[in-house]
């Protein structure tokens, strides 16, 4: 299984689709490697300096957002361009079905957190590095400039918690059907 | 308690009950295109395990970019090709005979009322509108369903959607999907499945149904469905009549499918049509909608009609009621995809590509292309395209390209003018 929680990035955004996280242009690639350069390459987000390739974003290993994150396409390299920068926590409001699908079947979390919980990590200041403690289902989220926590709850369902202790649907369905 | 038509069909598919919440199904269909395929069979190849649950079950196509447009995406072709044959996949569909997955199963005849569906395609929703459960679906899915034949779901519920009244002429599915899309917002059916009834749907044909199923993914929802008719039973008839003693006994048959009366639905939404306008999309989501009269006059550098939702060849009609013996805005490029062969093949018959030639349409062989900003018709910095598609994410159609999604008729008459035109004004 792989280990959960490291340094977090925060995108104050709603509804951000694959499409933004990995453009149609690179779906041509057929190595999950070749993503990599790529990640969030086109996001534009109103208000802010948002820059794909800031040193915070390459150190992060958690992302943190808001609601409905990965909508549209079904296009796994959304996850794979995440997975290939060593993210592998998306922590949100909440999540469109197949993004959210396709992290668990990967192995990878894709947690919903209650929006109040989020915005109070949103509101800590500095780096900020996020524990994930999947056997009690918490998220702490502390600064590190301030030391200040905020402690949260995830609900996982049962099976999505099973693809990830068996590090991903291929190799749970391998076991489990003929 | 009775049960939705979605319920009926996860019961009689399922293979294991992993958690109390989820259902593993057995699946009837896997649908597979060269964008999110050569990733799954390039793994299973590396892992030894390169099978294929049942040949005759796995249906695929190259559509997305075809011909190939450079060496990657040869590449990719060469990737489907070459395990097509290798696992003697007898429905795959190359260069000549290929066309838009979503077009092209139906019209093959494979996708039957009380199906289970994937493809590694969101728009997979579409086949829904023959009364099956067709859902859009990740890689990693794909490959198990290759593989396994299985794919997992959360158990279903149901937000039914009534659509009421009497639908004004020039107003067509696609602005019932945009309108409904506007309520609901682009995450307001997440993880419920679009159940499509009463008296207008009833009277759609069933390319207008699969418009309507093919955006149910706009609004989060795990698929759209129909209720299997005569409608349903009328356009497969061809491909069931082996099957059936008469269309009567299929539509008997495809009536034990239905939602029982006393199903229960999480949700439901009902809408009446009767003064509904021609519907467009104004922002960078498929929920940001506003009646066409509202956005009229705005200017457009390209019209796009084609593409799994409205790529058909009613489609190619209506956008020729407006064009027949009419020129497209000298500032507009025109571009045409008919969805499959055979949608090309009759708009040819009915002198219907002879029309959008005439009035300054190039018209392009089958292909996804520039729905996705992939080829064959991306926009420049800053340009805007009046679009038969089904999305308006910013930069969908080629980085900082604006779209405006509308329906054919809609989108024809943008042609004409060169600006955003309520179709109304155009119609004889």
């Amino acid at each position: 299984m792989n280990t959960f929680g490291g340094p977090a990035f925060f995108i104050d955004r709603s509804d951000i689709n694959t499409d933004e996280i990995i453009p149609a242009k690179y779906l041509t690639e057929i190595s999950k490697k070749a993503l990599k350069p790529h990640l969030l390459e086109d996001l534009r987000l109103e208000n802010s300096d948002f820059d794909p390739r800031s040193p915070a974003l390459q150190k992060a290993t958690v992302l943190v957002t808001r609601s409905n994150f990965g909508c549209g396409s079904s296009r796994e390299h959304a996850v794979w361009a995440l997975e290939v920068n060593d993210i592998n926590v998306v922590i949100a409001d909440s999540f469109a079905r197949i993004f959210r699908q396709n992290m668990f079947n990967c192995g990878i979390l894709a947690l919903e957190a209650a929006p109040e919980d989020i915005e109070k990590m949103f509101n800590l200041k500095g780096e900020v590095e996020i524990q994930v403690d999947l056997d009690n289902g918490r998220v702490t989220a502390q600064s590190r400039e301030t030391g200040e926590r905020v402690e949260s709850s995830f609900t996982m369902n049962p099976f999505d918690l099973k693809l990830v202790r068996a590090g991903g649907w291929l190799a749970y369905a391998d076991q489990q059907y003929s | 308690m009775g049960k939705t038509i979605a319920e009926k069909i996860f019961a009689a598919h399922l293979r294991d009950t992993p958690a109390p919440d989820n259902m593993v199904l057995d699946l009837d269909v896997v649908m597979c295109h060269e964008i999110t395929t050569p990733i799954a069979i390039l793994d299973l190849m590396e892992k030894g395990m390169d099978r294929v649950f049942d040949p005759g079950k796995i249906k695929a196509v190259i559509d997305h970019v075809t011909p190939p447009k450079d060496s990657k995406t040869a590449t990719q072709a060469k990737i489907m090709r070459d395990w097509a044959r290798r696992h003697r996949i007898r429905d795959f569909f190359d260069i000549g005979r290929n066309g838009v997955c979503h077009a092209l199963f139906p019209e093959k005849g494979f996708i039957r009322p009380g199906y289970t569906v994937i493809m590694g395609d969101s728009h997979t929703c579409t086949h829904g509108a023959f009364g099956a459960f067709a859902a859009g679906v990740g890689t990693t899915d794909l490959e198990v369903g290759i593989l396994k034949g299985v794919c997992a779901f959360r158990a279903p519920r149901t937000l039914r959607v009534d659509v009421t009244g009497t639908l004004p002429a020039g107003v067509y599915a696609k602005d019932i999907i945009l309108n409904i899309i506007k309520r609901l917002t682009v995450n307001g059916a997440t993880d419920l499945i679009m159940e499509f009834r009463g008296p207008v749907i009833d009277d759609l044909d069933m390319s207008s149904r699969m418009t309507l199923c093919n955006m149910a993914v706009e609004a989060g929802a795990t698929s759209g469905i129909c209720l299997p008719d005569a409608t349903t039973a009328r356009y497969l008839w061809p491909f069931i009549s082996k099957d059936y003693e008469s269309l009567d006994a299929a539509v008997a048959d495809f009536a034990t499918w239905h939602s029982d009366d006393d199903a229960v639905y999480t949700q439901t939404l009902t809408i009446d049509v009767s003064d509904l306008a021609p519907q467009v999309t104004y922002g960078f989501k498929p929920d940001q909608v506003k009646d066409i009269s509202e956005l009229a006059g705005s200017r457009v550098d390209q019209v796009y009609i084609g593409s799994c939702t409205n790529g058909r060849i009613e489609d190619i009609r209506a956008a020729a009621s407006i064009l027949k013996g009419r020129v497209i805005a000298d500032h507009v490029r025109g571009i045409l995809t008919p969805a499959t062969p055979a949608v090309y093949s009759q708009a040819l018959d009915e002198g219907l590509i002879k029309i959008f030639m005439d009035s300054g349409f190039c018209v392009l062989n089958p292909t996804c292309g520039a729905c996705l900003g992939m080829s064959s018709g991306v926009l420049a910095e800053g340009e805007v395209c009046a679009s038969t598609t089904n999305r308006n994410f910013n930069g969908r159609m080629g980085k900082g390209g604006m779209v405006h999604l509308m329906s054919p008729l809609s989108a024809a008459a943008a042609a004409i003018t060169g600006e955003i035109t309520h179709p109304g004004e155009l119609l004889n």
